[in-house]
């Protein structure tokens, strides 16, 4: 079952503090993605793997095409849809894990996480439940719960924001260097919820710099071209 | 996605003078949405606020109104009661100086329990049980009840303004520069507490910040004014990740990252 497709998408920045240059990223694009697969977005650093990331997302602007995505059953393309329909895609349907965590001041660890379930209507002690177990996995210590992640070391905040993207179960994961601050042994780790996410039906689009990670995890390479090269 | 909107500002335009304040202004506010509105001093963002919220009648355009039964009201067609009573109970409004909004000569409690019984409640034993539940909602010990506010800080006052805005559960609060003129750890805590309260109850909000880090905290959408027009409007993160207007680039450019 296709998940989501993006179809001729383009992607350009125009900079108008800088004389109004234009910068394109992406042109035609075309990209589909099934359920239960894992496809690796490849190509030099600069040729646009996380604008594609975040124009899927809806966080950059499509400049042209369609990015259709299934949501509760029907294709919706983000590309054209209202903000409340694309906040909407994100709560039930659409995951993201950044590079990096935006904390929120006073906000503890546990909440941060636990966050996406409260918003959905579950009780807020069985929602910091299954926060804090998801974190342990993570190997997070119970004493970290429940401060803010403000003062937490870069691979803390990266595996906080990876309970807080996995903890939803969306159907369809976009994953930016899941593992780009982890040690071996919490690789292993996140190797393996990816694994246990797709064999769950979860498609995901990943960057994955760490060969091991993406040899482990993904179903196929999609490269992403620098368009200025080109040209 | 074709919920009807909470409030919908048409071609709304006001002039001071020669000073063209608001111009050809278009706004739709759902229920439960936070819509903060940015732009620099001088944009006419307080403005627009005003005009939303009735306390300014502008010079042309409309604002419509839907109130809980979905019948639509024009806010500057309304006779004054109406317009106050709609104040008092389905709409709440946060100042930057919690003192506009306080009684100073009124106790906490007093000042939390006065809008319910302006709303009609009568019994005292309910009315300071709410008290005592929305000021420990806003992290004030319960034991301040009865103290005045000249006794508080300046970050209590605050909170205490918000207990007395949310009491009566309103659909709709408006909030002018709310963190405006308080320390940043305060600020925090009053962030924190708006954007809890506000998704828990479904309120609302039109919030005028010239902040932007409190819209990208607290707002679904955003509205980027510049010389009292809109100049881009759209999700928070988009618009402020890949803003397009030249204006909203250099708004965003010009924060300082801490």
């Amino acid at each position: 079952m296709i998940m989501l497709r993006a179809e001729q998408l383009s992607k350009g920045f125009t900079l108008h503090l800088q004389g109004g240059v234009h910068i394109p990223v992406l042109a035609g694009l075309d990209l589909e993605l099934r359920a239960g697969e894992c496809v690796a977005l490849s190509g030099p650093s600069g040729a646009g793997k996380s604008t594609l990331m975040r124009s899927l997302y809806g966080n950059y602007r499509a400049g042209a095409g369609r990015i259709l995505v299934r949501h509760r059953g029907a294709m919706v393309d983000l590309a054209a849809a209202d903000p409340r329909t694309i906040l909407a895609v994100r709560e039930e349907t659409l995951g993201y894990v950044s590079q990096f965590l935006r904390v929120m001041p006073r906000v503890p660890a546990v909440d941060l996480v636990a966050d996406i379930l409260i918003g959905r209507g579950i009780e807020a002690d069985e929602a910091r439940r299954v926060a804090a177990g998801l974190l342990l996995r993570l190997n997070i210590p119970p004493r970290l719960h429940g401060l803010p992640p403000a003062t937490f070391s870069g691979g803390e905040q990266q595996r906080v924001n990876l309970a807080r993207g996995f903890i939803g179960g969306h159907p369809i994961l976009l994953l930016d260097e899941p593992t780009a601050s982890l040690d071996a042994g919490n690789r292993a780790v996140v190797i393996e919820m990816i694994r246990e996410a797709k064999a769950r039906g979860t498609a995901i689009i990943g960057i994955f710099h760490d060969a091991e990670v993406r040899d482990r995890v993904a179903d196929r390479l999609f490269e992403v071209t620098p368009l200025q090269e080109a040209a | 996605m074709n919920e009807p909107t909470l409030v919908s500002a048409r071609g709304v335009s006001l002039a001071f003078g020669a000073i063209r304040a608001l111009r050809d202004v278009e706004l739709d506010l759902w229920p439960g949405e936070v819509l903060a509105i940015v732009g620099e001093s001088g944009s006419g963002k307080t403005t627009l606020l005003n005009v939303v919220s009735g306390r300014l009648r502008p010079d042309d355009g409309a604002v419509w109104y839907r109130d809980p039964q979905g019948v639509l009201h024009d806010v500057h067609a309304m006779p004054d009661p109406a317009l106050r009573r709609l104040h008092r109970s389905d709409w709440g409004f946060v100042h930057q100086n919690p003192r506009e909004n306080l009684r100073m000569g009124v106790t906490a409690g007093g000042n939390v329990g006065e809008r319910l019984m302006a709303q009609g409640a009568r019994h005292y034993g309910d009315i300071r049980a709410a008290a005592i539940d929305w000021l420990e909602q806003v992290e004030i010990d319960p034991a301040r009840i009865d103290d005045f506010p000249r006794t508080f800080s300046g970050g209590m006052l605050q909170r205490l303004q918000i207990a007395r805005t949310l009491v009566t559960h309103p659909r709709l609060v408006f909030m002018d520069e709310p963190t405006g003129g308080l320390d940043v750890s305060v600020q925090a805590r009053l962030l924190d507490l708006i954007r809890t309260l506000v998704a828990r109850l479904r309120i609302a909000v039109m919030l005028v910040t010239h902040d932007i880090a409190v819209a990208r905290l607290l707002a679904h959408r955003i509205v980027v004014m510049q010389g009292g027009r809109v100049v881009e409007t759209g999700l928070t993160d988009q618009v402020l990740d890949d803003p397009q207007h030249a204006y909203t680039q250099l708004l965003v450019s010009s924060v300082l990252q801490a």
